[in-house]
């Protein structure tokens, strides 16, 4: 296997889950994992990328703003374009929004501060390459950790979303209802997780990577990463 | 080049350096001659308590600091302990009150962003932060805006970087009202063959100033942070440094690369003092002098004085030493990460800290002297106030009469409320390694990734018993930190202390001092916790109208452990209905200085429990044997509140609710409120399943340590008994939600 065939994790400067995104998706599940510098301008053909969190350039002007004009993107884009799966997780996924990718927004969390808590996600979308090992109506444990992570995009956008079957994820209380005290920072239509047109982009603010080992006390994690090595490996394949 | 010409005499400014006129004496003594004003300002910074320790560190002599598992010792940038399989932890306490008092939320961020460069600095990749919090009551609207703004600044800080905050304690009092007390623990985890050391190495060897550019922000914190805090400290506020979290993760990523490909001899963080403190002391440690080109720091504000550049406080700023001939690459791995890496001092034989500016020496001073400041032994004297207090007979009070109510009140106060809400503030999680989340245990607990080991670590003091008998509330601190380990089945290692007290020329004031580090010198010496660093922060007291009002002496302990198996732990959270609760030890219940004095009688008064360190070190090790032979998962320390406190933290954490009959404590009036509410020490309730509640009996027995069966978990009510009479039945419910109401109204 050469050594672009792996999963690439970006880290920009400021990232700060990309360590975490390594050891879920390589010490833990198995998978050939890859480190991305932020100032390569040539990803190889990996076999997925993966957007980790924390606060890229320290997320001074919003969170993503700044990662998403580093050079790294354009062949992110470029990747993207062509298919390939790309995951962006809480910082990741602002810097999709940012970087055009997805559509809308992250915005501040309704209660202006950091929410770092358990969720539970109602699943919404079931298909590869990131939600296949899951079952519509689902509900997921993962944690969260974000100061900014209200999902905002205006009332057309949001209508087509929810048409074309591209949310993934909504926040929901653990029977899976869909109540406004679930929605923990305040997304519209509690949405905590969509992907693009083709499907094989996702951003969700939930941790999936923090959420693969029992004993750290959580395993619904591995349903949506596990999703992505079935994706990639039986393409890989 | 020569030493710079003799000027005249500043003795009359003394004050402007924060030096004392004899101290000034003193500085022309050891240079031979009248220093300049760059001289004056750098021996004044280093010579100041926070730097120096010019009045703790007889004192500080007394602690035990050595032990078969300490591999570093005070006098570096952190203590570091041994854990096993190559592991170590490094770890430190530090205080940032001053700078929080003024300005909470940069206060607290650069003091996570300042004890988190002192773990990086040994070499230690930074894993986990604790807080120790103090302010005034809640009710105050300043206390409010304090606790809101420290919250946020850690938080931004810490969740920026990327180190989780794990843990951490909130006590208030009034006394902290106007200057309130911010520690900042942090934990950090190496290999030993990857310990590093703040020193300049040989002679020849170049020093690299690496980070942020350098400001007038932070000038002259050390002295700042070593004088009473009054309204004009308001007018101080450019003493408080502003802090980049962003530079930060940079300036860690790049440090701990440097170290890992060898290109590093010796590292220091740039913290009080600045890079005046961080030189001095790393050519101190290896006994050489530093000829340092001041010229050549990097700015960010034009027209700098020398003196400005060599005390500035600037954040995010770290001082190596290059081992030679590895320059080149130093600079350019640094610029990988858009870091300055210059090139600013060379290692002489000289033995001074001379400071070149353009080509001439504008100061020459002896390393030697820098590092060894005037100490003071005073005289202390116990407050006859304190004593009367202490001394007061609480025989005469009457029991409450609504044990229910009161309990619902001190689950309702501060100190054991619910801080969910401070807790959900701060990344607990970043790095993967938290296996015991925050409000679950007495400790934090985190796993080693690639072993089977785990690191617990805790922070405590009860600053009420300290005020009331320092010796003991402080030993006190201690062993409750050390049960507080042990509830979640770590061994206790190493200490690291930060004694905050008011100012030391008070007598008052330093016989608190000089008993408190006695109470913690006997509690380590049997507890077997070595201590290996730690912060002194005085002048902790506010001085309005010409009245002066100092904090509690409280000297916060912070302390780590290790578990062999992580696997077998404990939390506080009853697990199963039908669990047999049981307590352990023998310590007699008092009301003296308890919470329930303080909350219900409005008393601080009474002596603090009496400490049998001992009894205390027999239960701690029943309890970790217990929990590392997988007989028990669940166990609490009875401390703040009493033993009604520990089994409804218990039932709340769990969900569940609880039945228990209390063993009665002595006669009259009073008993059954000392049963319920009564402090002690080396009590810990378990809750186990009914088939191993023998092995528990059998583990007691053989250790000699006195085990009560108190009853069972179960249901959706707290339902205490004392001998067997009725005294607190609540809906769970109830006792959640006053847990839960104090931080949701004061962050709300």
């Amino acid at each position: 296997m050469s050594s672009t065939k792996a999963i690439a994790v970006v880290s920009f400067p400021g990232s700060n889950c990309d360590a975490d995104a390594l050891h879920a998706l390589g010490d833990v599940l198995g998978a050939p994992v890859r480190l991305v510098w932020h100032d390569e301008t040539d990803l190889g053909s990996p076999l997925a990328v993966v957007l980790p969190g924390g606060f890229s350039f320290g997320d001074y002007l919003r969170g993503g703003a700044l990662a998403a004009h580093s050079p790294v993107m354009r062949a992110v884009a470029g990747f993207a374009r062509r298919g390939g799966p790309v995951l962006g997780i809480c910082n990741g996924f602002q810097v999709l929004t940012e970087a055009g990718l997805l559509p809308g927004q992250l915005a501040r969390n309704r209660s202006l501060g950091f929410e770092c808590r358990d969720v539970h996600l109602r699943v919404e979308r079931v298909a590869p390459p990131f939600t296949s090992r899951l079952a519509r109506g689902q509900v997921l444990r993962l944690p969260i950790a974000h100061g900014e992570g209200a999902y905002y995009a205006d009332d057309d956008t949001l209508d087509r979303l929810e048409g074309e079957g591209r949310v993934a994820f909504r926040y929901c209380d653990p029977s899976g209802e869909v109540t406004p005290e679930a929605n923990v920072n305040g997304s519209a239509r509690s949405i905590a997780g969509i992907v693009n047109e083709a499907g094989n982009v996702m951003g969700m603010m939930p941790h999936p990577e923090r959420a693969v080992e029992p004993l750290l006390g959580y395993e619904d994690g591995r349903y949506v990463l596990g999703s992505l090595l079935d994706a990639v490996l039986a393409a890989a394949a | 080049m020569s030493a710079p010409v003799a000027g005249t005499s500043l003795r009359d400014r003394a004050a402007e350096f924060g030096l004392t006129p004899e101290e000034y004496d003193l500085v022309v003594e050891r240079l031979g001659r009248e220093p300049n004003v760059t001289e004056a300002g750098v021996f004044g910074a280093l010579w100041s308590e926070h730097c120096g320790y010019k009045n703790s560190k007889p004192l500080l002599r007394r602690l035990p600091t050595a032990g078969p598992r300490v591999l570093q010792g005070p006098g570096e940038n952190a203590g570091v302990v041994d854990i096993g399989e190559g592991w170590a932890v490094a770890f430190k306490m530090e205080s940032h009150n001053h700078p929080s008092a003024v300005e909470p939320v940069q206060g607290a961020a650069t003091g996570v962003g300042g004890i988190l460069r002192d773990i990086f600095a040994m070499g230690a990749r930074p894993v986990a932060v604790l807080d120790s919090l103090r302010f005034g009551e809640l009710t105050s609207p300043r206390s409010r805006h304090l606790l809101a703004g420290v919250v946020a600044g850690i938080s931004s800080y810490g969740n920026a970087v990327g180190v989780p905050t794990v843990g951490g304690e909130v006590e208030v009092n009034p006394c902290y009202e106007e200057n309130p007390l911010v520690n900042v623990m942090a934990v950090g985890l190496l290999r030993h063959e990857q310990l590093k050391r703040g020193t300049v190495g040989e002679v020849g060897n170049k020093l690299f100033y690496v980070g942020s550019k350098t400001g007038r922000d932070g000038l002259g914190g050390a002295v700042f942070a070593s004088a009473d805090l009054s309204e004009a400290s308001e007018a101080d506020r450019p003493a408080v440094q502003v802090g980049d979290p962003f530079l930060e993760k940079l300036l860690l990523e790049a440090c701990l690369e440097a170290m890992d490909r060898g290109l590093v001899a010796g590292v220091q963080d740039m913290g009080a003092a600045g890079l005046s403190s961080s030189v001095a002391e790393m050519a101190h440690r290896a006994g050489k002098g530093v000829d340092l080109f001041v010229d050549r720091v990097p700015r960010r504000e034009e027209g700098m004085t020398p003196l400005e550049v060599m005390l500035s406080e600037s954040q995010e700023r770290m001082m190596l030493t290059c081992r030679p001939g590895r320059e080149g690459e130093l600079v350019a791995l640094f610029a990988r990460y858009g870091l300055d890496a210059v090139e600013v001092g060379v290692v002489r034989d000289h033995g001074e800290l001379r400071v070149i500016d353009r080509g001439e020496v504008v100061a020459a001073m002896p390393v030697r002297a820098l590092n060894e400041p005037p100490t003071y032994v005073r005289e202390g004297v116990e407050d006859p106030a304190v004593r009367a207090a202490r001394e007061r007979d609480l025989g005469g009070l009457a029991p409450v009469t609504d044990p229910s109510a009161a309990l619902l009140e001190l689950m309702a106060a501060p100190a054991v409320a619910s801080k969910e809400l401070v807790f959900r503030r701060y990344d607990h999680q970043v790095m993967t390694n938290t296996v015991v989340l925050p409000g679950q245990a007495d400790a934090a607990v985190l796993r080693v990734k690639g072993t089977r080991l785990g690191i617990a670590a805790t922070v405590d003091c009860d600053s009420r018993y300290v005020r009331l008998d320092p010796r003991l509330g402080a030993a006190h601190a201690v062993a409750e930190a050390a049960r507080n380990l042990s509830c979640v089945g770590a061994e206790p290692l190493g200490v690291t202390d930060n004694l905050n007290f008011g100012n030391p020329t008070d007598p008052h004031v330093y016989f608190q001092l000089e008993r408190a580090v006695e109470g913690i010198r006997e509690a380590c010496l049997a507890l077997g916790t070595p201590v290996t660093g730690g912060n002194v922060s005085l002048y902790n007291q506010y001085v309005e109208g010409g009245r002066v009002r100092a904090v509690h002496p409280t000297p916060t302990v912070g302390m780590v452990g290790v578990l062999r198996d992580v696997a077998r732990r404990a939390t506080q959270d009853l697990k199963r209905d039908g669990d047999v609760l049981f307590l352990l030890g023998a310590g007699a219940p008092s009301l003296g200085a308890s919470e329930y004095l303080y909350r219900l009688h409005g008393l601080e008064a009474g002596s603090p429990p009496a400490l049998d360190l001992a009894a205390e070190a027999a239960v701690q090790a029943v309890v970790r044997g217990l929990i590392a032979e997988g007989v028990v998962d669940t166990a609490h320390d009875a401390s703040v509140g009493g033993l009604a406190v520990c089994l409804a933290e218990m039932a709340v954490c769990g969900g569940r609710g609880l039945a228990a009959d209390l063993p009665a404590s002595g006669a009259g009036v009073l008993g059954r409120d000392v049963a319920l509410f009564g402090e002690s020490s080396a009590r810990v309730v378990l809750a186990v399943e009914p088939a191993r509640a023998a092995a528990v009996e059998e583990a007691c027995a053989a250790a000699g340590v006195p085990a009560v069966r108190l009853g069972t978990a179960g249901g959706d009510r707290l339902e205490l008994r004392v001998a067997g009479s009725p005294a607190v039945d609540l809906p769970l419910a109830s006792v959640a939600a006053a847990w839960r109401r104090t931080f949701a109204e004061a962050l709300g």
